[in-house]
């Protein structure tokens, strides 16, 4: 059998907009048939890119996170659909019959991801189709897959154990980006941004960095050890949302420190320094 | 449904276009097949790197279909409605005439009859024509094909090019350590190699690969710096802006001052004099004028030792930042990511940016550049192992007439009967206010003092003219010159008798044209050329994991009327009686054949099957051996890398840098043999307070913020911006707001506070020189104190059209930029000198 699925990898995202341009190259004015109508030829977004910026100066991180639609086992749009307009093909994928789903308004908000879009000059809902037409021709991967420079959209077939994503899906590393949501998504995220607390630690004495010392974070029934680096910078990522976190600095020779951190955003705690 | 798919090439990247029923309806990057070679492995800690088995593509090239088929085409030879070439001219109006539409024969005969006219009247040194950089692709046909070819055999002013994307390695760093063929960039070959083995370390030390190094190259490298990070490589990132390669793999973001970039230099040297950490066998053996800078640095010569103490006071970064820099840098095995093409960032395009790109040489200098992991890398976006042995030209390799390689007559050089020259930057000061005076012929890569040669126009005597007609192909400079309010006076001058805009697009500048006539795309004619490759000065450049030639077809008909640019000047040619010069009879494919086979590709694949196929792969010879850049020179070897302009090659000093010393030079003997005397560019670079920055504080009063406009990354300068609307739905590009799509403005949340400015609204950007309006973007990625938005914004859209120093709603930020130059002999643009205010705007 041939399941398709997704992993997208956060880390390798550049937020080139490639995958959102080329889908629109693929479907803005191209009818497919029973696949999908054109899109028009500018408004819709089947692919998009959540910009998020992280931190405050100067430590800052953008993270970009490629939304779509993630072809769910238990499909909100399915469900949502009269007469059999969205179905599931054997292969995974969740198409909306662009023929039956005329002025099937209420399908686009069967979707809690909201990826699905209402093309008003045809009167039918649209969204990702995986480019099952070319699948189906014979082709490998989805344009926005084709198209991305560095690979981190990953695409294949997740009954293949040899498959990178099927390697991928079994390492345990992916999660969905809305779990919460119970729909069993087919594309699914590594390294999805969470909260960070940063900061920079300096020796006041001597007005000097402190390089290579112990920090320590607890909180959220966690603790954690880092060192500084060169720039007596440290960093904890991937912490809870909405947690409250203590930051314990130490070093030989300094009175130890201490800092209270809340993670309702990226965090970075500024310059810390520290006193004999 | 007729289908086919075909190839083209792109300032992004190769496309396979999908044609169907003679329309393009898709463009996708090029899969190699099986067939296809050039693969390569690169081992590094234990880890393999592969080149991926495809092209890549800049996100504008994706949408490319939509610029093809845009609005903004011009779709007719045009004329302005109140221009007579026989009665009345009316240049006053120019910028705010309407068009009326003209047939191709009254376009034509309005042209030759002005250049008749003209040149009859003033001389052929009245006429001068300029194409800007990059608004299609190609080799022959391209901008450095039809038009120059012209304009060289009927004879013109040549428009001499300003280095406008790395000023300060140009005019500066050639005075340090030669590469003045480079036109001041250091090559970077096998560097990846080296890199990804041997750096512990990157500094991006004002540069964004990511924005930038994709012009040409699209994305190819973008996986690199992904790899840096894999191999837990630092990655170290200086600049005002948290820019969109730092926003990816940045882990340290140190952010001067726009315009100090030098003075934290200096306190880097500071550091590693004090604590000895530099390499001392490379500054002994391969430098000259060590003791002189020490000396400098130190104190002794002027009592102000360049302490990070004294450098944080002018970046605003504080001394524990210097410090920890210059430390982390002496520890590890570090790549200076600038100094080479597409490793070019804001810092060489300020008021006295040679200082800076001088320093830079000098810091990797100082830690031995060659030696195994230390060495410029420009953006990390050059040096995979490629074959630059196999012979392609590129589009400058002949100058300024892309078929002179092969042509039975070559129209460069040496065939202009007009020896007068007049400089871009300048241009409007030429047509309003002659005479003027520069150092510097345009782009230097001829001679090592072609960049000090002093220039004037009109020239002096009988051949020289004051220019009257101005034929524009390709492009605008309002919105990537600087002060480009300049260009609006100097449209509207009655001096200018005629000017021709000829382009494919309407852009800022084309509605101050008499006559526009409508060029084709690329698409709409064949060509063939390797992606990425200029040749000439850029021999070598390819910041890409292949080299790929491409077979560039025709893939639809002209659109709408107009013409490729090669049948345009043909048609001109052919009224003015030297067709069978300019063609010598050779239909288009029939020059391109020449270029095949002059090339190394017949080696390979016929011409058949290179057209059948559109692509070719360079294969990796077997017995390939990477010969890194500047590891010769540290190893005191003759330089082998294939660098065939390389002046000292086969001689004795081909193991010497092109510099008068042959080695590094701390202190510049050019220079000093110039003028020992500039204090603005002294034989040894130093800090050198702007001419227009934090530190002038009388400015500072009325303009306090710092405007820095870096190269836009969702556009090839003012190519794809307002030609292709689905860039328009990319926040980072444009922000629709109220039915307009407005060019962002960056602002630090505590400058926006100040000013009751939230993010989303629109505002004015404004100072002495103009105001444009934009949409705020509040954002940590800018330091306080700091402005960020990017050039070439191509929607010059005056609330008061053909008024110079007009509001501009549509984003040209170049019309704030100053004119001065980087200093008084460094005749570069210093667009990231510039001091504005902001306030929102209410209208």
């Amino acid at each position: 059998m041939t399941r398709y699925g997704m992993i997208i990898d956060i880390t390798k995202c550049t937020g080139c907009y490639n995958c959102f341009l080329t889908c629109r190259d693929e479907f803005a004015g191209n009818d497919n048939g029973n696949y999908a109508a054109a899109q028009p030829m500018s408004g819709m977004n089947w692919m998009k890119l959540i910009e998020r910026e992280r931190g405050q100066y100067p430590k800052v991180k953008v993270s970009y996170t490629p939304v779509t639609c993630m072809h769910c086992e238990n499909a909100g749009c399915i469900k949502a659909a009269q007469n059999n307009a969205v179905y599931r093909r054997p292969d995974g994928i969740v198409i909306i019959d662009p023929v039956k789903a005329k002025g099937q308004k209420q399908i686009v908000s069967g979707c809690p991801y909201r990826v699905i879009e209402w093309n008003e000059e045809k009167q039918v809902a649209q969204k990702c189709i995986l480019c099952a037409h070319l699948l189906d021709k014979g082709e490998k991967v989805p344009r926005c897959v084709e198209s991305c420079p560095t690979g981190a959209l990953i695409f294949g077939n997740l009954d293949d154990p040899k498959s990178e994503i099927a390697k991928l899906m079994a390492s345990n590393t992916t999660e969905a980006l809305h779990p919460e949501f119970g729909l069993k998504e087919k594309v699914r995220y590594i390294s999805l941004a969470k909260k960070f607390i940063a900061g920079t630690v300096i020796y006041g004495d001597i007005d000097e960095v402190a390089g290579n010392i112990t920090v320590s974070l607890s909180g959220d029934g966690q603790t954690r050890l880092t060192r500084t680096n060169g720039f007596g910078d440290f960093e904890f990522e991937g912490l809870a949302d909405n947690a409250d976190y203590t930051v314990m600095i130490e070093a030989s020779g300094y009175k130890a420190k201490s800092v209270k951190a809340k993670t309702l955003k990226d965090t970075y705690l500024g310059e810390i320094v520290l006193k004999k | 449904m007729a289908e086919q798919v075909l190839t083209q090439c792109t300032v992004g990247g190769p496309v396979k276009v999908t044609v169907r029923d003679g329309k393009i309806v898709s463009m996708r990057p090029i899969i190699f097949d099986k067939t296809d070679k050039g693969g390569w492995t690169i081992e590094a800690h234990g880890k393999k790197f592969s080149d991926p088995r495809m092209t890549t593509l800049n996100p504008y090239v994706v949408g490319e279909r939509m610029r093809v088929y845009s609005e903004n085409r011009i779709k007719y030879p045009m004329k302005r409605k109140h221009f007579d070439p026989k009665g009345e001219r009316h240049p006053e109006l120019r910028g705010n005439d309407e068009y009326v539409r003209i047939s191709w024969d009254e376009a034509l005969d309005i042209v030759t009859g002005e250049i008749k006219r003209i040149r009859e009247t003033y001389g052929a040194a009245a006429i001068t024509a300029m194409a800007s950089s990059h608004h299609n692709w190609g080799l022959l046909y391209y901008k450095m094909g039809p038009y120059p070819r012209f304009y060289n055999l009927l004879g013109y002013t040549e428009l001499l090019d300003n280095p406008d994307s790395w000023e300060g390695w140009h005019w500066g760093a050639i005075h340090a350590w030669g590469y003045y063929w480079k036109l001041g960039h250091s090559d970077n070959f096998d560097i990846l190699a080296d890199g990804l083995q041997n750096c512990e370390q990157v500094m991006f030390w004002s540069v964004d690969p990511n924005t930038s190094a994709g012009g040409y190259c699209a994305q190819d490298t973008t996986i690199w710096r992904h790899w840096l990070r894999e191999l837990g490589i630092q990655r170290v990132f200086i600049d005002p802006y948290c820019n969109a390669t730092a926003a990816h793999v940045g882990e340290k973001w140190i952010a001067p001052r726009p315009g100090t970039d030098a003075a934290m230099a200096e306190a880097i040297a500071y550091v590693w004099i004090k604590e000895g950490t530099y390499d001392k066998w490379f500054v002994e053996n391969r430098t000259v004028g060590f003791e002189e800078f020490k000396a400098h640095i130190l104190g002794e010569t002027d009592g102000q030792p360049r302490t990070p103490q004294w450098a944080s006071k002018i970046c605003d970064v504080p001394a524990h930042t210097i410090i920890a820099l210059a430390r982390e840098w002496a520890a590890k095995r570090t790549m200076l990511a600038c100094g080479a093409m597409y490793g070019t960032g804001g810092a060489c395009r300020e008021a006295y940016a040679t200082e800076w790109a001088r320093l830079m040489v000098i810091l990797i200098a100082m830690q031995g550049i060659g030696k195994p992991g230390v060495n410029i890398w420009g953006g990390v976006a050059m040096g995979a192992p490629l074959d630059f042995n196999f012979k392609m030209p590129g589009y400058a390799s002949a100058g300024w007439d892309a078929f002179a390689t092969v042509a039975k007559k070559p129209a460069y050089p040496n065939y202009n009967k007009v020896t007068q020259k007049v400089y871009r930057i300048l241009l409007p000061e030429a047509i309003l206010n002659p005479p003027i005076h520069w150092r510097g012929e345009g782009f230097c890569g001829q001679y090592f003092d072609q960049n000090l040669k002093a220039m004037t126009y009109p020239e002096p005597g009988p051949n020289g003219a004051e220019i009257k007609m101005i034929h524009r192909h390709g492009g605008s400079f309002i919105s990537t010159m600087t002060d480009t309010n300049r260009w609006v006076r100097m449209y509207q001058s009655p001096k200018l008798e005629f000017v021709v805009m000829q382009d494919c697009h309407w852009q800022s500048e084309t509605k101050f044209g008499d006559v526009i006539l409508p060029a084709s795309t690329n698409f709409e004619h064949q060509d063939l050329s390797e992606w990425t490759a200029p040749g000439g000065y850029g021999h070598g450049n390819a910041g890409t994991n292949h080299r790929v030639m491409i077979y560039q077809h025709k893939c639809i008909e002209p659109l709408w009327e107009s013409k490729p640019d090669w049948q345009i000047y043909r048609a001109l040619a052919d009224r003015l009686g030297f067709l069978e010069e300019y063609d010598e009879g050779h239909s288009e494919e029939e020059w391109m054949r020449k270029i095949f086979d002059y090339s190394d590709l017949p080696k390979h694949i016929s011409y058949e099957d290179f057209k059948k196929k559109g692509y070719f792969v360079v294969p990796l010879p077997d017995d390939y051996k990477a010969t890194v850049s500047n590891r010769w020179f540290y190893e005191g070897r003759p330089c082998d890398t294939p660098d065939p302009m390389n002046p000292n090659l086969g001689t004795d000093k081909a193991h010497l840098l092109a510099t008068y010393s042959g080695k590094i030079e701390f202190v510049s003997q050019s220079l000093t043999k110039f003028d020992p005397n500039d204090k603005e560019r002294p034989p040894m670079p130093r800090y050198i307070p702007s001419w227009e920055g934090y530190n002038t504080t009388k400015l500072t009063k009325k303009y306090p913020l710092q405007l820095i406009t870096p190269h836009v990354r969702f556009s090839y300068h003012t190519h794809h911006d307002n030609k292709n609307p689905w860039l328009e739905d990319i926040p980072t590009h444009r922000v629709k707001k109220d039915g307009y799509a407005w060019w962002p403005v960056r602002i630090h949340p505590t400058d926006a506070a100040e000013r009751d400015i939230h993010d989303g609204e629109i505002v004015k950007v404004f100072n002495d020189r103009g105001a444009v309006l934009g949409i705020a973007k509040v954002t940590e990625r800018t330091r306080p104190g700091t402005v960020h938005s990017y050039q070439a914004g191509a929607k010059y859209d005056p609330l008061e059209p053909g008024k110079a120093g007009s509001i501009d709603k549509g984003g040209c930020m170049n019309l704030l930029t100053p004119s001065r130059l980087v200093s008084k002999n460094a005749p570069g643009m210093a667009c990231n000198s510039c001091l504005v205010e902001i306030c929102k705007w209410e209208a």
